[in-house]
């Protein structure tokens, strides 16, 4: 019997320790997020879906958003366009000239006509990259750290990719991340420091 | 392998997800207004999908199925009237990075286990879509199981941004059989 109570105490109390380690990580004071990061982001010159090319250069000056994606992908990239949508709107003039550049991992299959087509479908300022070939790509996911990769599928294939909404800032340095765990209120008040700060 | 996150986020989310997974209770239990159906011992409840962003040629099937029966079974393909071909998924974020994967030999339902299939988790694959969804709207298709068979099933267009199936049902009343 002593034995027994031993056991279901060391259990208990295991559990105790556990839930207040967890309890600890969850609320313990994050470190902030919007203090630059060396060695994320980097200079690009790319063709945008519009036609035009976006070079990194003539975007210092003004901060802008990243992101890696591709339009077969049936739920993170919608729900991130949509959500980032949402926080540019909900802050009104002030993203006026902000803009959220969709990088695609799959330049195979998303040309320029249908990467505008998607971007177009949630908001103007959302802005298709399309690399020309797979060394402009890779060069591109390594200055930002991201990844991809190419994954069979019994009808053709799919991409793994880096999810993260990368937040740059005037001078083309990291200054953050947003992320679809947040709410509305942490993103937004990102991006209006982000813009802030210039 | 290079990730964004730092180390103490990422301990951060697994503790959450930790956390989240001692006080949820495994199943529960299914909410009484969905619309269903039933193949044998599997009960399928309100299958519903998202309308598509412009130029989209995939989309993700949701629903929750339930063995009431005493054998396991498996959901291994199914057919989407605007889509050429339905694979079984799973989708999941491991540090930062969106996963996703056929699942070769299917999606395994449990005696007594209720499954769920939703964003960011388990899916059916509609790809090659033939046109776009639009929210609202209605759209036929099959579910395939290894035991149970083939069983046709109307997916339920939300808006873009849905994380669940609505509640609203009042625009598909009639089909599947009623709940006990
Ligand atoms: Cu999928």
């Amino acid at each position: 019997m002593n034995t027994l109570k031993l056991v279901r105490l060391v259990a208990w109390s295991s559990i105790a320790i556990l839930t207040a380690a967890m309890l600890y990580l969850l609320l313990a004071p994050k470190p902030d997020s919007g203090s630059g990061v060396a060695g994320i982001g980097g200079p690009f010159r790319l063709a945008a879906a519009d036609g035009s090319t976006v070079d990194s250069e003539q975007l210092k000056g003004r901060p802008f958003a990243l992101f890696f994606g591709f339009t077969h992908c049936p739920d993170v990239c919608p729900t991130s366009m949509l959500e980032i949508t949402n926080d540019l709107n909900a802050l009104g003039d002030l993203t006026k000239a902000f803009r959220v550049y969709f990088v695609t991992v799959d330049p195979a299959r998303d040309t320029a006509a249908l990467l505008k087509e998607y971007t177009g479908s949630f908001d103007p300022r959302i802005v298709g990259l399309v690399p020309k070939d797979e060394q402009e790509l890779a060069a591109m996911a390594r200055s930002y750290r991201a990844i991809y990769r190419k994954v069979e599928t019994p009808s053709g294939y799919t991409m793994d990719h880096t999810a993260t909404i990368y937040l740059m800032d005037a001078k083309g340095e990291f200054f953050g991340s947003l992320d679809s765990k947040e709410t509305p209120e942490v993103r937004q008040s990102k991006l209006k420091r982000l813009i802030a700060k210039g | 392998m290079t990730t964004l996150l730092p180390g103490r986020a990422r301990l951060r989310a697994s503790a959450f997800a930790l956390l989240f997974s001692l006080a949820v209770p495994a199943s529960l239990p299914a909410p009484a207004f969905a619309h269903d159906y039933k193949a044998g011992d599997l009960q399928i409840d309100h299958p519903w999908s998202r309308a598509t962003p412009g130029g989209a040629k995939v989309a993700g099937g949701f629903m929750t199925i339930r063995n009431n029966g005493r054998d396991s079974d498996r959901l291994v393909g199914g057919t989407f009237d605007a889509s050429g071909i339905v694979e079984i998924h799973e989708m999941k974020m491991d540090g930062g990075v969106m996963k996703m994967r056929a699942l070769e030999i299917g999606l395994e339902i449990k005696p007594g286990q209720s499954v769920e299939l939703k964003p960011g988790g388990y899916h059916v694959m509609f790809i090659d879509l033939k046109r776009s969804l639009k929210e609202g709207e209605s759209v036929k298709g099959e579910l395939v199981f290894e035991k149970a068979g083939r069983i046709a099933v109307e997916y339920k267009i939300e808006n873009r941004g849905a994380k669940s199936g609505s509640d609203d049902h009042g625009a598909h009343k009639g089909h599947g059989a009623p709940k006990s």
